[in-house]
């Protein structure tokens, strides 16, 4: 017989087998995807940014077509808009999504406090921290290496003059930023917060006043003027209770430090 | 020289001395690609000891039942590279099937080695070395461990390059390619060790 014919035949004859093989193989052991799921990974962005509490888009929407995650309205970076689209997608009532976004509880730039040392170290807040509390006087505040500002995928975040700033019109709340700092000053907020406290400082008043002009000093007139107590006093720091707040503005008119934004 | 002791021989040569990446320079493209972290590092390799073994396995039945017997030794390279592809694919759908587990941990891994060439080179090793089947899986096995552990290896140079602050015309991978260059100068300390330990 010709070489040239054997040689075809064999090839051609492993290529059929591994081919049927193939093609029965992918018949009889099909692994029925969920029609649900590409309806609803559609539906989300895609940032892959985490905000949901899931590894990625995929993973939220894999819960969801399993049933272990009810709501619909855990997408932080598309808002109300994917929540309806979700809505449609499950036949769920969309609920409320409630626009949240970053903040930075320090307003300690360099014009507020000063330095205790130079730091020469490798320029990220977590090696910083290590030595002394960073630089400056104040160990609670902003560090303004922007570790947030290198996780952010949104590149919301921005140093400017020692202290980190959110871009709230960019932020997406995925909460990256939240679990980098290691300073934890950085919280979601409500979007449309009237009121902020612009202070990490746990410290009683006098150190606060030596270390930083912008500090919250736990006076606790904000607390006495509340309407609605909704701000309280803790460890020397105001805190507020957004799910309270009325956004009457009472403790900003009345802190001395004016560092209740 | 007994069975067990060229068998050791055989997994020292091919994790140390003959190590397919640091030595032989075959699989770079994963090598570069995938020792960004350590995770990844990990179910890379293990995809890869996984597909090795087996590949060796089928394309030296396949050699010996099939091309000997009709004479066409020369068609090897495209019917190894045809039967390994298949049986990547064939062993994706058993995996996704009966292993989820098993596929979400390796299966993104396995359509990229499909054609890489380290698993080639492995089964065309096999038969220049004229091994038996047994000592194919071990070659194969030895030859993905030793994958694994440059790239493992890697991913730790990786990160302290991370760190490290080279000069601005070698950020990225220029700096990425001497060191992998680094690494590899270090396993020719093995060289010629092998023979000498098994002889």
């Amino acid at each position: 017989m010709n070489p040239v014919l054997i040689a075809v035949l064999v090839l051609g004859g492993v290529g059929l087998v591994c081919g049927v093989l193939l093609a029965a193989a992918s018949k009889f052991m099909a692994v029925p995807v969920d029609e649900r799921f590409p309806k609803i990974r559609e539906c989300l962005p895609g940032a892959n940014c985490g905000g949901c509490g899931y590894a990625g888009c995929d993973g939220y929407a894999n819960a969801l077509v399993d049933g272990s995650e009810e709501k619909i309205n855990k997408c932080t970076a598309g808002g109300a808009a994917v929540a309806e689209a979700l809505a449609r997608v499950t036949g769920k009532t969309a609920e409320a999504v409630e626009a949240k976004t970053a903040y930075v509880h320090c307003k300690g730039d360099c014009s507020a406090t000063q330095k205790k040392a130079e730091y020469n170290g490798t320029k990220t807040c977590k090696a910083s921290r290590l030595l002394f509390g960073g630089e400056g006087s104040c160990t609670f505040g902003c560090l303004g290496y922007g570790d947030c500002a290198a996780v952010c995928p949104e590149q919301a975040i921005n140093v400017i003059n020692g202290v980190a700033h959110v871009n709230g019109a960019r932020c997406i709340a995925c909460g990256q930023c939240v679990s980098v700092c290691p300073q934890k000053i950085i919280s979601l907020i409500p979007a449309d917060a009237a009121v902020k406290v612009t202070c990490s400082n746990k410290e009683k008043g006098p150190a606060v006043m030596k270390k930083c002009k912008a500090g919250c000093i736990g006076c606790g007139l904000c607390q006495r003027n509340c309407p609605v107590e909704a701000i309280k006093v803790e460890n020397n720091l105001a805190v507020i209770d957004y799910s309270v707040c009325v956004g009457c503005g009472a403790c900003q008119a009345v802190c001395p430090k004016k560092c209740i934004l | 020289m007994s069975e067990a002791a060229k068998l050791l021989l055989i997994a020292f040569s091919m994790i140390f001395t003959e190590n397919y990446v640091l030595v032989q320079f075959l699989a770079i493209c994963p090598f570069l690609g995938v020792s960004k972290n350590f995770d990844s590092c990990l179910g890379m390799s293990g995809a890869v000891i996984f597909v090795m073994t087996l590949a060796s396995a089928v394309t030296w039945t396949v050699y010996h039942f099939l091309l000997v017997p009709f004479d066409l030794t020369y068609l090897q390279t495209i019917v190894f590279i045809l039967v390994i592809a298949a049986l990547v694919q064939l062993v994706e759908i058993v995996l996704k099937k009966f292993i989820p587990p098993l596929y979400k941990s390796l299966g993104i891994y396995l359509p990229l080695i499909t054609t890489n060439c380290a698993v080639l080179a492995v089964t065309i090793l096999n038969i220049t070395e004229n091994y038996n089947l047994l000592e194919a899986c071990v070659d194969g096995m030895t030859a993905g461990i030793g994958f694994g552990l440059a790239l493992i290896l890697f991913c730790g140079v990786r990160k302290a390059l991370e760190r490290a602050k080279p000069p601005k015309c070698f950020e990225g991978l220029p700096i990425t390619l001497i060191a992998a260059a680094l690494t590899s100068m270090t396993f020719m300390g093995f060289a010629g060790i092998a023979e000498k330990l098994f002889h």
